[in-house]
């Protein structure tokens, strides 16, 4: 579909798949589905499906928290996911993405890194997050986002056999202690809508990515896009991502 | 003639070359035909065929395709027609007039972004020429675009024009396919016309089309 | 490698995971994963999880690589940072680099690249879980792609590994086996012909050894070409 159309479609306040503005599309949460990675998590939301897997290892702390376990978040936009991507390291569109998941994660504090500290200054567990596209249509951070909270919360972690991990065994849980949830709005002319697919994205003004907490706190948020937006944009924005957050955290 | 019908996959072997007559979608080997896709195996009196279920659009001499212009050149246009190859529209077959290039831009006869229903006169591969000398071509203005697979055009245009009719009929709109898969429309209901398209072109395969495409729009 | 164990890998007749030595693990194929791609397939081969996805034929980019007269296929393998134990910095590896080559040339032969002259077959290849024959999954995943394509092939391409453990001769190897195994053979063939398009060895055998070896995983590869054809054929049923 040319781009004019899917313009035209959005500024009538509607869209072309026939969804209403605020209108997430179907979305599938499979968890564990890479049984021998500590955690995982299949996200399809449309036809946009991403895989998120969560990998254990041990590490040293970051020096000025030495007392912490390290969280460290990649993203891959492999060519096989779509024409747009190109094969080589991470473009700024893959690195932004994962820096905006880690936000997510790491701020609203949903890791217990402190339990997850060995020996403190000397040994930690080091978490994984890696997201992995398998196919581009459209709000590729809400998915990899709700992915990786999703493998996170059904992570375990493997067993530690005098300072040998042994992955075979996984015991425990990862000990989670907040879930947020990202949800990204997007501006079109006077007009804001949820979940655009790859087309809408392609003629958007700007688009907002927030992330909140179960209890209602705000932990992160990424403005992209060339236009700017009012003060009064913004937090018409940051309330439809609220109250939209609560629809997918029953995803979770 | 009898008409069989039936999924086949690359290799398979369709018949004996003694026997049988190998069309498109086979070939011969060891005095065997064989299919060269996944698709539908035909059997029309001796010759033996496979129609491929998807497949990028091959362009064949005489056919009709919607193309959209990417470049103005010296003297013609490339355009994009949704194939793995260009094609180019030179100046000679887009325009009946004299033309002097000295005093004239070419761009007032079509620039890129424009919308052209053409025909294809030539095909050696990679050098694919288009023709507006035809009374169907023209310029497509104000409408929308939307691709489907190229092997399911037959199907969304029907016996005899019978399925587009009635989609056309039903939302009010008007609508040009192109064999190469893209397809144009303008009017009253075209978010319901692309539905309809685009559930051919997934479910073209099975049974029970028709009555459905009549349901998504009746309702 | 070959990792010393002394661990048993074949009791009573029985592989680790239960197999016989001449039983395949668990297959799973679905045609059609990837809807941005022209043809896209995933396989499962107990717990090595490959998807493939091929784009085209299309231009080719960057265009001086373009052939006049035929089709280049270009190939890229890739293993997701968490689909190994340990998990692997993202990014091709020497190791990724080669079996991109081979997989390629694996492939090649199987198809009609004469018909689309001046273009580009991109295969992309993700090994999502391995453990064990990932190579060979993955392009069973990549033959299952280009005919969803509709690209035109000779025949289908089937894979499978073969080796040796314990002096008992298996298909089909897990990750553990392929540790301590004597041998690993990945092959591919273009099935109704036989005729092999990816032959590696790591490991020390008697050349009868390897023959027979070779032979064992041609007719395993017959169970491997079913799955393949009936996933196809499925893809379409309604």
């Amino acid at each position: 579909m040319r781009p004019d159309y899917v313009l035209k479609v959005l500024e009538s306040g509607e869209r072309v798949d026939g969804r209403k503005m605020d209108q997430f599309r179907d979305i599938k949460v499979e968890t564990g589905i890479i049984q021998r990675a500590e955690g995982s998590a299949r996200v399809k939301i449309g036809k946009t499906d991403v895989i998120v897997g969560v990998k254990m290892d041990l590490g040293e702390p970051f020096p000025d928290v030495p007392d912490m376990g390290v969280l460290r978040t990649g993203a891959e936009f492999t060519p096989i996911a779509s024409p747009d991507f190109e094969s080589g390291p991470p473009g700024e569109d893959a690195t932004e993405l994962a820096r905006v998941v880690d936000r997510g994660v790491r701020e609203s504090e949903s890791i217990d890194l402190e339990k997850l500290c060995l020996k403190e200054g000397e040994k930690v567990w080091t978490v994984f997050v890696d997201v992995h596209i398998i196919n581009h249509d459209g709000n590729l951070i809400d998915a990899s986002a709700l992915a990786a909270v999703a493998a996170l919360k059904t992570a375990k972690m493997p067993k530690l056999e005098k300072d040998k991990i042994i992955r075979d065994k996984l015991e425990k849980k990862l000990p989670i202690l907040h879930e947020p949830i990202t949800v990204t709005v997007g501006k079109v002319s006077d007009k804001f809508i949820i979940d655009p697919i790859k087309e809408e994205e392609e003629v958007l003004d700007s688009k907002v990515s927030i992330a909140i907490r179960e209890d209602g706190k705000i932990c992160a948020m990424q403005k992209s896009g060339n236009l700017s937006l009012t003060v009064e944009d913004a937090e018409k924005m940051i309330d439809l991502a609220v109250k939209k957050s609560k629809d997918i955290r029953k995803f979770l | 003639m009898e008409e069989t019908r039936e999924i086949v996959i690359p290799g398979e072997i369709l018949g004996d070359a003694k026997e049988n007559k190998s069309s498109h979608g086979t070939y011969v080997e060891d005095g065997k035909i064989i299919s060269k896709f996944l698709g539908i195996s035909k059997k029309k009196g001796d010759y033996l065929s496979v129609i491929p279920l998807s497949g990028v659009y091959i362009p064949r001499r005489e056919d009709r395709v919607i193309g959209f212009i990417t470049s103005v050149e010296k003297v013609g246009w490339i355009v994009d027609i949704n194939s793995p190859w260009e094609a180019f529209l030179s100046l000679s077959e887009a325009v009946d007039e004299f033309v002097d290039l000295k005093k004239v831009n070419i761009t007032r006869y079509y620039d890129v972004g424009d919308v052209i229903y053409a025909q294809v006169v030539d095909t050696r591969r990679g050098d694919i020429q288009l023709s507006m000398n035809t009374p169907i071509a023209r310029k497509l203005r104000n409408g929308v675009t939307i691709n489907i697979t190229p092997s399911k055009v037959p199907r969304l245009i029907g016996k005899e024009g019978s399925m587009i009719n009635t989609i056309k009929e039903k939302t009010n709109t008007i609508i040009r396919v192109g064999q190469n898969g893209v397809v144009w429309i303008s009017g009253e209901k075209i978010e319901r016309a692309i539905k309809a398209i685009k559930m051919i072109d997934e479910k073209s395969h099975i049974l029970g089309l028709t009555d459905e495409i009549s349901k998504l729009l009746s309702d | 490698m070959v990792m010393k164990t002394k661990e048993k890998l074949i009791v009573k007749g029985k592989r680790l995971d239960g197999r016989k030595p001449d039983e395949l693990r668990e297959i799973e194929m679905k045609v059609g994963v990837i809807p941005n791609a022209n043809g896209s397939a995933q396989v499962m081969f107990g717990n090595t999880v490959a998807v493939a996805g091929v784009y085209g034929p299309r231009t080719v980019h960057p265009r001086h690589l373009q052939e006049y007269d035929r089709a280049i296929i270009k190939c890229r393998y890739n293993m997701a940072p968490f689909s190994v134990e340990d998990r692997a910095r993202p990014g091709p590896s020497r190791r990724s680099s080669e079996i991109t080559k081979v997989t390629r040339l694996a492939l090649e032969p199987a198809l009609f690249l004469k018909d689309y002259p001046k273009t580009a077959i991109d295969v992309y290849i993700e090994i999502l879980q391995a453990d064990g024959s990932t190579r060979v999954t993955g392009i069973n995943a990549a033959s299952l792609a280009l005919a969803d394509a509709g690209v035109p092939m000779k025949d289908l391409v089937v894979a499978l590994s073969g080796g040796k453990i314990d002096d008992t001769i298996i298909v089909d190897l897990c990750g553990k086996e392929d540790n301590y195994s004597e041998a690993d053979i990945p092959c591919a063939l273009m099935p109704r012909r036989k005729e092999i398009t990816l032959l590696q060895m790591d490991g020390r055998l008697k050349p009868e050894e390897v023959k027979t070896i070779i032979k064992n995983v041609l007719k395993a590869g017959e169970e491997v070409y079913e799955k393949q054809k009936d996933a196809l054929k499925k893809r379409y049923e309604k």
